[in-house]
C-alpha cells in the first residue's frame, strides 16, 4: 500500500513545484487530488493526454501539484477555458476541479450551459459549503442557519443542490462521494472520466477552519466521521422516505444516461458542411 | 508560411466589414470562434458558423461574453489561432478574461465593432468611444496590442495583422472596427494567399525536461508549447515564476511583469503600423483613425484643393502609441486636428507627447452619426 502512494506520488506529483501545499492541515483537498490521481492511473492515460483545469479558490490550487497539462483559470470560468481546450484536442481528457462557490455561484451560468451542450469535460466539484480561501463567506451551498463570516446572524438563504442543478442543465453523468468514502470516490471519477459527455462529481468536503468553526466543529476529524454517519448509498436511499433522507449525503452514482455529446454533433455539422 | 484555408484569392467581391474581418482572419490560419449575439458584430459569428465547419475549424456560440474570451483562451493554449468578436457591452464583460490572455501570454484576436455608450447606448450606430477601454480596461498593468479598421478591405488586411502580431508576441490583440466600417458594403479586391504572410507562434524544439515554459529569452517572447504536446506545463493568472507556477517573490514578479512590456517595447517597430498621406509639406495636419480616417482623408485633398497645406496621419495601431510619428507630424505642422467619434480619447495621448509650440484642436461627434469629410474640411478652415 504504502509502496503504492510512494509511486504515484513519484510520477504524478510535480518535484519541481515547492511543496507544501496551500491547503490547510487536515483539509479534504488532498484526498480527492489523490482519489483523481488513482482513477487516472488505474484508466492508463498518459500524463500528456489529461488536462486538468481549475477555477479560483483553495480548489483552484490543486492543478499546480499535479504533472498534467494544467491551467488555473480565472473565477467560476473553468469549464469555458475547458470548453476551449477540448474543441480543439477531443482526445485529451479534461478534468475541471471546482469549488461550490466557482462552480455554482459566479460560474453557475458556465457551469449550467455546459451541463447543457453535454461537452464531453468531467467536472469534479468540491463542496464545503463556504468560501473558504476568502475566508469563510456563505456560498450557495451553505446551509440555511449556519454561520459565516458574512452570515453572522446565521445564514438566510435557501441552498442550491448541485446534483439537481447538473441534472436538470442536462449533464450525461452524475455523482456524488465525500472525502471520507475515498475508495468510492476513485471509482466515481473513473466512471465520470470514462462517461462520453459532461459528467459531475459532487465531493462533499470539510473546510473545519472556516466552516466547522464557525458552526458545529472545528476538527477535520469529527467533521470526515460525520460524512461516514451521514452518508446513504443510492441504493439504500432509494428505499427511504423524503424526510428520512433529510440531512442525509447520498453517495454513488446519482444519474448515468446516454446522450449526443457535442463533439459528436459539431462533427455531424462539418461533414454536413463539408458535401 | 501560407495559409491552408479557403481563399477568395484575387476576386472581387462584394463584402461588409464584418465579412472582411472573418475572410481575414480564416486566411491567417483562424480556426476556432467562440462569440456571443451582439449587434454590430454579429454578423462575424454569422458568417463563422457557416465557414468554420467547412474547413473543419471550431464555431461555438457561448452563453455570454465572458464565456467566449475564455473558451479561445482554452483553445489557444489547445494550439489553435482563436478569435472572438462583440461590441461595447460585451467587450466590457471580455476585460476578465482579456487580463488572462495577458498575464498567461496566450495569443488571441478580439474584435470590438464600437458602437455608441454608455451602457446599452446606440446598438446600431457607430462610436469610438472604447479607445481607453481596449488599451486599460482590464485591471493591472498589462501589455496589450490594439488596432483599428478604416475600410473593409482593411479589415481584411488589419485581421490577418493581428493574429500575426498575437503569434509573434503572445499577447491579445484588440481591434476595433466601428459600426460604420462594420456595415458598410463595398466591392474589394482581395490578395492571393500566397501573397499574404501568415506568422505562427514560435514552439519549443528542445526536448520536454529542457523546457522552461515562462523562460526569458532576447525578444522577451518564450516559446509556446501546445497542450497534449508533451511539454507539460502549468498555466495560471497567477504572478509567475519562470516555470509557470505561482511566485510572491520580489524578483520574480517583477522580471516577470517587466518582460511583458519589455516584449512590446522590442517590437515596437513591428507593430506600429500608420499611414501618412500628404504629410510632407504640410502645415496642418489630420490624425485619425477607423471610419474617420477615411472622411479625413477626403476632407485633406478638399483643404488641399482650397490652397491648405493639409496632410492626414492615419493612425492603424493605437496601442502601443506609435509616439514617433506623432511627434513628427506635431514637430512639423503649426496646426493638428484629432476629430473622434467620443468626447476625446485619442486627443489626449496626442497632446500628452505634444513638445512643440503646435497647436493640438480635438473635434468630437457622440450623436451615433459619422463624422464626414466636410466636417474635417470646415475644421481645417479654421487653421
Amino acid at each position: 500500500m504504502s509502496q503504492e502512494v510512494t509511486r504515484l506520488v513519484h510520477k504524478y506529483l510535480r518535484h519541481d513545484k515547492k511543496f507544501p501545499h496551500v491547503w490547510c492541515p487536515g483539509c479534504g483537498n488532498g484526498i480527492i487530488l489523490g482519489a483523481l490521481i488513482r482513477a487516472v492511473d488505474r484508466l492508463g492515460f498518459t500524463k500528456d493526454e489529461v488536462v486538468l483545469v481549475s477555477g479560483i479558490g483553495c480548489s483552484g490550487r490543486m492543478p499546480v501539484y499535479a504533472d498534467f497539462n494544467t491551467l488555473h483559470t480565472t473565477h467560476g470560468r473553468a469549464l469555458t477555458f475547458a470548453t476551449g481546450v477540448k474543441l480543439v484536442k477531443p482526445d485529451l481528457k479534461v478534468i475541471v476541479i471546482m469549488g461550490d462557490g466557482d462552480a455554482t455561484a459566479i460560474g453557475g451560468n458556465h457551469f449550467i450551459h455546459t451541463a447543457r451542450r453535454n461537452i464531453d469535460l468531467t467536472s469534479i466539484i468540491i463542496n464545503n459549503y463556504i468560501y473558504g480561501m476568502t475566508g469563510g463567506q456563505f456560498s450557495p451551498t451553505t446551509p440555511y442557519g449556519s454561520m459565516a463570516s458574512t452570515s453572522p446572524y446565521g445564514h438566510i438563504e435557501p441552498t442550491f443542490s448541485i446534483a439537481q442543478l447538473a441534472e436538470t442543465a442536462g449533464a450525461s453523468f452524475l455523482a456524488r462521494g465525500t472525502v471520507y468514502h475515498a475508495r468510492l470516490l476513485d471509482k466515481l471519477i473513473e466512471s465520470a472520466i470514462l462517461n462520453c459527455g459532461f459528467s459531475v462529481v459532487e465531493v462533499i468536503s470539510n473546510c473545519h477552519v472556516h466552516f466547522g468553526r464557525r458552526n458545529e466543529t472545528s476538527n477535520p476529524v469529527t467533521m470526515i466521521k460525520s460524512m461516514k454517519e451521514n452518508a446513504v448509498t443510492v441504493e439504500k436511499a432509494k428505499k427511504m422516505t423524503p424526510e428520512s433522507l433529510k440531512d442525509k449525503i447520498v453517495v454513488g452514482v446519482l444519474n448515468d444516461i446516454q446522450k449526443p455529446a457535442y463533439i459528436n454533433e459539431y462533427q455531424k455539422i462539418c461533414e454536413k458542411a463539408k458535401n | 508560411m501560407p495559409s491552408s484555408a479557403p481563399n477568395n484569392n484575387g476576386r472581387k467581391l462584394l463584402l461588409q466589414g464584418n465579412e472582411a474581418i472573418v475572410e481575414g482572419a480564416l486566411v491567417a490560419g483562424c480556426k476556432f470562434f467562440a462569440g456571443y449575439p451582439i449587434t454590430p458584430a454579429s454578423e462575424i459569428s454569422e458568417v463563422f458558423s457557416r465557414r468554420m465547419p467547412e474547413i473543419g475549424g471550431t464555431f461555438i456560440q457561448m452563453e455570454d461574453e465572458i464565456a467566449s474570451m475564455g473558451a479561445i483562451i482554452g483553445a489557444s493554449l489547445a494550439g489553435a489561432k482563436s478569435m472572438t468578436a462583440t461590441s461595447g457591452p460585451g467587450f466590457s464583460l471580455m476585460q476578465e478574461n482579456i487580463g488572462y490572455a495577458s498575464i498567461a501570454e496566450t495569443p488571441c484576436v478580439v474584435v470590438n465593432v464600437m458602437r455608441g455608450g454608455p451602457s446599452t447606448g446606440l446598438p446600431t450606430s457607430p462610436a469610438q468611444g472604447d479607445v481607453m477601454q481596449a488599451r486599460w480596461g482590464t485591471h493591472g498593468d498589462h501589455p496589450i496590442i490594439v488596432l483599428t479598421t478604416s475600410t473593409v478591405r482593411d479589415s481584411f488586411d488589419i485581421t490577418v495583422k493581428a493574429f500575426n502580431l498575437a503569434e509573434e508576441f503572445r499577447v491579445p490583440v484588440i481591434i476595433l472596427s466601428d459600426e460604420g466600417v462594420a456595415h458598410t458594403r463595398e466591392v474589394v479586391t482581395l490578395p492571393a494567399s500566397r501573397d499574404i504572410e501568415v506568422v505562427d507562434r514560435t514552439v519549443p524544439g528542445m526536448p520536454p525536461e529542457m523546457y522552461v515554459p515562462f523562460q526569458d529569452n532576447g525578444r522577451g517572447v518564450p516559446d509556446m508549447s501546445t497542450f497534449g504536446d508533451g511539454y507539460r506545463y502549468h498555466v495560471t493568472g497567477l504572478t509567475h515564476d519562470v516555470r509557470g507556477f505561482p511566485t510572491m517573490k520580489s524578483e520574480e514578479v517583477n522580471d516577470f511583469i517587466n518582460r511583458l512590456f519589455r516584449k512590446i517595447t522590442h517590437g515596437f517597430h513591428k507593430i506600429q503600423m500608420v499611414d501618412t498621406f500628404m504629410t510632407e509639406d504640410a502645415q496642418v495636419a489630420v490624425i485619425a483613425y477607423g471610419s474617420v480616417a477615411r472622411a479625413a482623408r477626403r476632407a485633406v485633398l478638399d483643404a488641399r484643393s482650397h490652397g491648405i497645406k493639409a496632410g492626414l496621419l492615419h493612425l492603424i495601431t493605437l496601442f502601443p502609441f506609435p509616439r514617433t510619428v506623432v511627434e513628427r507630424v506635431l514637430k512639423k505642422c503649426r496646426w493638428v486636428l484629432v476629430p473622434e467619434m467620443n468626447m476625446g480619447q485619442m486627443v489626449r495621448e496626442v497632446k500628452r507627447v505634444n513638445k512643440y509650440p503646435t497647436h493640438v484642436e480635438k473635434y468630437s461627434r457622440v450623436d451615433g452619426h459619422i463624422i464626414t469629410p466636410d466636417e474635417i474640411y470646415y475644421q481645417l478652415m479654421k487653421a
